[in-house]
Order: structure tokens, then sequence, then C-alpha cells
């Protein structure tokens, strides 16, 4: 009998532990959620339960994001600034990843390294030159400035990510191609890069995601509403004067949040694989 | 056809010493991604340097030299001692709690149990949401009236409306709010790391150890801890990194207030290169990060060597 106390104790305290940490972590996506629903009375009334409706919900909220500001146009600007920044990565990180892993002999790891390491430069250190350098190209207030310095954290990082499929490529591929007549260029082209569109898939994702969740050279280079990203147009547009419009404010931040938590689910395990790099075999 | 055939033949041996060649086709390969991140992570990284030595403004773009001027003044504020410190107790405080939640929820998902793939999903949210948007809802939960915090802080009776916290306004708890919000952030993060590592230790190692006797603690300290070691310190290098140069979270929350009581170095950076347009000062106020970066950086190499031997 005590052990069944014991188990039962044991049992509630791990659930409990588990419910704590779902809590923990998904109450101000709750928030979110419940608050984009609610009419505004219901919303500015301190006597109301908050955690449910006392109203009916309301779509209101979505309306108003959708007909009166210019939520449209900063997700097309995010989905635009996403497109190409995950055209420039692919078509530089493609080729150094392999080159860094099969071309470049032993100098190559240590050169993957060091591309890795600029990963860790922060737009917090980089933002004021940046922000000259973009006046110089004339890009300032313009989408386009994103477009041009998303790379260089994205490149580094799929670089790296790519360094580690490749290696695991065997050897034996392209050495079949070549002996049966390709260049070393076509074993890449025709042998190499089918057999690693999983990890190609992987860039495109993780490159988007990236640029989806950037917020801080967003904020520096852009001002004018109608090129901003959906992060930045959603976390600082949606004020008027003093007053925060908390239900279109959270519907806003809901919808650009679903695809980014949805592909990251979907693919976590590369992305540890790829952050960890050399550490783990 | 024969033609067409020749022509190919031909401009494949032209082509030849560029596809052929390893060391050729390597550099060709490589010269994109290095140059783009040269001419746009190394270039402006001396322009920083630069700047911060000169007397540089949006409004009086002059090169003039002045030496270690910036850094004297910057030094000298009252306003940037005050960030610095406040810089190391976000990261430091934000950090452990962040670790701390992170080895707990680790050990909850190590045991499999039903609807763990939901409640990984759930954990994990908060960490790839984008932190601008996630920051946000916390700062509608901080909310001065209609806190959802301070609503059940109400119900549960431990406040009275009347002597309510002030979550942002009041300086202490600014900090306090702005450090569980990057701990919130990061801890699914620092749980995922240490899933990482321990996933990856041989269960045969831990079964070993169990029969020679070792306990719950000195399993977890003796033997698996050590074993995860590069992978958490691979990752604690990352949330490291992030946090003590971050912006978002204190722009977004308490906009380095009240009274710069939230202020950390990326945000006054930001203050004072972006926002008032000193970028000499600006610049150097960013620098200051660089220290703390290099050691970063060489825990970071030190890991990530030790595992090719």
């Amino acid at each position: 009998m005590p052990r069944l106390v014991n188990t039962v104790a044991r049992e509630t305290s791990f659930y409990g532990a588990v419910a704590f940490f779902v809590i923990l972590a998904a109450f101000p996506f709750y928030w979110m959620l419940i608050t984009a629903f609610k009419t505004n009375p219901d919303l500015y009334n301190v006597t109301n339960i908050p955690f449910w409706f006392n109203q009916p919900p309301t779509l209101e909220h979505f309306r108003y994001l959708f007909e009166q500001t210019l939520f449209v146009r900063w997700m097309l600007n995010s989905l635009i600034i996403g497109l190409c920044v995950v055209a420039i990565t692919l078509l530089t990180a493609i080729p150094a990843g392999y080159a860094l892993t099969r071309l470049s002999g032993r100098s190559g790891e240590a050169l993957g390294i060091g591309i890795f390491l600029t990963y860790l430069v922060p737009p917090t250190l980089l933002f004021l030159p940046l922000s000259r350098v973009i006046t110089w190209l004339g890009l300032q207030n313009s989408l386009w400035s994103l477009v041009v310095v998303y790379p260089t954290f994205t490149i580094p990082f799929c670089t790296w990510l790519l360094m580690g499929f490749f290696r695991a490529v065997p050897r034996e591929v392209e050495e079949a191609a070549i002996v049966d007549g390709c260049s070393l260029f076509g074993a890449f082209v025709k042998m190499v890069l089918p057999l690693s569109l999983p990890a190609i898939l992987t860039v495109i994702i993780f490159t988007f995601t990236l640029s989806l969740q950037e917020f801080v050279y967003a904020l520096t280079f852009i001002s004018a509403s109608d090129q901003k990203p959906i992060t930045l147009g959603v976390a600082t547009d949606l004020i008027r004067g003093d007053i925060f419009f908390w239900g279109e404010i959270m519907a806003g931040a809901l919808i650009a949040s679903i695809p980014v938590a949805i592909a990251y689910n979907l693919f976590l395990d590369r992305f540890i694989a790829g952050i960890t790099g050399g550490a783990v075999k | 056809m024969v033609a067409l055939a020749e022509r190919l033949q031909a401009r494949r041996s032209r082509f030849e010493f560029v596809f052929d060649r390893p060391r050729v086709l390597g550099t060709l390969f490589l010269a994109p991604a290095i140059i783009y991140v040269l001419a746009l992570v190394g270039v402006p990284f001396l322009l920083a340097v630069y700047y911060s030595l000169s007397a540089y403004t949006v409004y009086n773009p002059s090169y003039h030299f002045v030496g270690l001027q910036n850094f004297i003044d910057v030094i000298n504020s009252g306003v940037f001692r005050r960030t610095l410190a406040n810089t190391f107790i976000f990261t430091f405080g934000s950090q452990i709690l962040g670790l701390i939640l992170g080895k707990f929820g680790a050990l909850l998902l190590l045991r499999p149990f039903p609807g763990r793939k939901i409640v990984r999903a759930l954990i994990i949210l908060p960490w790839v949401v984008p932190i601008a948007l996630a920051t946000v809802a916390w700062e509608w939960m901080f909310d001065s009236l209609y806190s959802v915090i301070n609503w059940t802080l109400i119900a549960l009776g431990i406040v009275t409306r009347t002597d309510a916290p002030n979550w942002l306004g009041d300086p202490g708890l600014a900090m306090l709010s702005v450090i569980v919000v990057n701990a919130w952030r990061f801890f699914p993060f620092a749980i995922v790391i240490f899933l990482a590592g321990i996933t990856a230790i041989p269960q045969d190692v831990i079964d070993a150890a169990t029969v020679d006797g070792a306990g719950f603690w000195r399993r977890n300290y003796q033997i698996i801890l050590p074993m995860i070691m590069p992978i958490v310190v691979v990752g604690l290098v990352f949330g490291l990194v992030f946090t003590f140069t971050d912006l978002s979270i204190v722009y977004l929350l308490t906009n380095g207030g009240p009274v710069n009581a939230t202020s950390v170095l990326g945000f006054e950076g930001f203050q004072v290169g972006i926002i008032s347009g000193d970028v000499a000062h600006g610049a150097a106020i960013s620098l200051f990060m660089l220290p703390v970066l290099f050691i970063l950086v060489i825990v970071m190499l030190r890991f990530i060597r030790r595992q090719e031997i």
C-alpha cells in the first residue's frame, strides 16, 4: 500500500511539473490567442475573468487588421525579403559548404569554423556601420536593405549546416561519377546535389525563418511603414499615439508566429545538429 | 548531331581546367560566400572601429580622428556605467534562470509519457516564435492596468488593486521583467541542448555506472554532465552571445526605462548611434561588447576543436 501511494505521488508530481512547464511556455501564446478574439469591452474591463470569453468571441480585430492597416503589405514584404534571402543564401552557401568539405583540403575545416564564427558577430555591433553602408547603396528605408544584410548571418549559418551534410555523402558517389566521365563540377551537380535535397530544404526553411525572426536590423534601417517586414510592423506600427490596440497587435502576432512555430517543430532536430555542429558526433 | 557533340566536347575541354581541378573549382565555389561575408561583416566591423575613433555624427559626417576620446567620454558617463552593469545582470540573471529551467525541463522530457511530442512542441514555442512578437505579448501581460498577472495575484488575495506591482514602471521590477522574459525565451533552447546531449550518450555507459553503484546524483554530475559538456558549452555560448548583445526585448518592453534602469549595451548603442545620430559614441558603446564576445568565441573554439582530435 505505501508503495502505491508513493507511485501515485511520484506520478502526480511528475505530471504537475510537466504542466508547470507547458503553462510557463505556452501561456503568452494562449494570451495572444484569446486577446485576438475578444471584444474590446471584454478586454478592457478589470472585473471580468480574463482567462476566458465573458462576451462572445469576435473577428473584429482580424477584420480591422486586414482592412485598415498595412498588415497584408507587411506579410508581402516579409515574403519578398524571405525569398530573396533564400535565393542569395542557396547560391552562395551550397557551393561554399561543398568546397569547404571536399575541395579545400585540410584548410577547409578551419576556414569553415571561421565562417561559422561570423554568425556570432551580433547585429548590435554592426548596425551602425551597416546603416551607413545602406545609405551609400541608396537603400535606406527600403526593404531591399534587409535583402542585402540578412545573408550576413544566413550564409555563415547555412554553410556550416551544409558542411555537416556534405561530409555525410560518401566520396564514392562522386568518384563513380568521375570514372563515368563527369567532370568534378558535373559530379557535384548531377550526383551530390540531388542527394542533398533534404539538406537544401532544411536550409531554405531556416533561412526563411531566421529572416522572419530578425528584428534589430529591420528596426535600424526601416522607418517607413509600408516597407516594414511583418515582425517589425506588428511590434511597432499598430500603436497610434500612446494607445496600444492590443486586440489587433495580438491578432497580427498570432498570424506571424504560426508558420515559424510549425516550421521549427518539423525541423528542430536538424537545427540542433547544425547549431552544435562538430560538438557531437 | 555529330557537330553538336563535337561542339559540346570542345566547350567542355575549354572549361576543363576549371571544372576538373579541385583547387580552382574550390576557390570559385568559396568566393561568393567569402566576398559577401567580408564585404558586409568584415568591412563594417573595421568601419565600426574607425567610427569609434572619430568624431563622426550623422549631422557632421567628418572623419576627424579623435583617438580614444570617445571611449573616455563613454566610460565617464554615469548612464553608460549603469548600462554596463545592467548588461551583466541581465545576461547572467536570465542565463542562470534559463539553464535551471532547461535542466529540469530536460529531465522531465527524457522520460517517455503519452503526449510527449505535443508537450515538446508547446515547450519549444518561446524560443522559435519571433522574439519581438512574443515580447509584445509579454508587454500586454505586464500592462499597468490590465495585467493578467496582477489580476491573478489580486484574485488569489496576494496583493490588492491599489498596491498591485507596476511591472515595467518600477526600476527593480522592470529589470526582473526583462530577465524573466529573456529566460523564458532561452529555456526551451537549453532543454533542447541538454536533450540532444543526453540522448547522444550510449545507454550502456549509464547502465555500467548504475551497476557499479553510482546513484542518481553521481550519474548526473560525474558521468552525464562531463559527457554532455561540449554540446552544453556550445549552446551556452550561443545563449550568452545573443543575450549579451540583445536589443529587442529591452527596446520593446521597457525602452531602457524607467530612467535607464534596464538599459543594456545593445540598446544604448542604438539609442546614441541611431536615434541621436552620434555614430562615433554609439560605435564606441557597441565595441565594449568585443572583449566579452572574444572570450566566448575562444571558449567555443576550444570545444569545437577538441572534438576533432
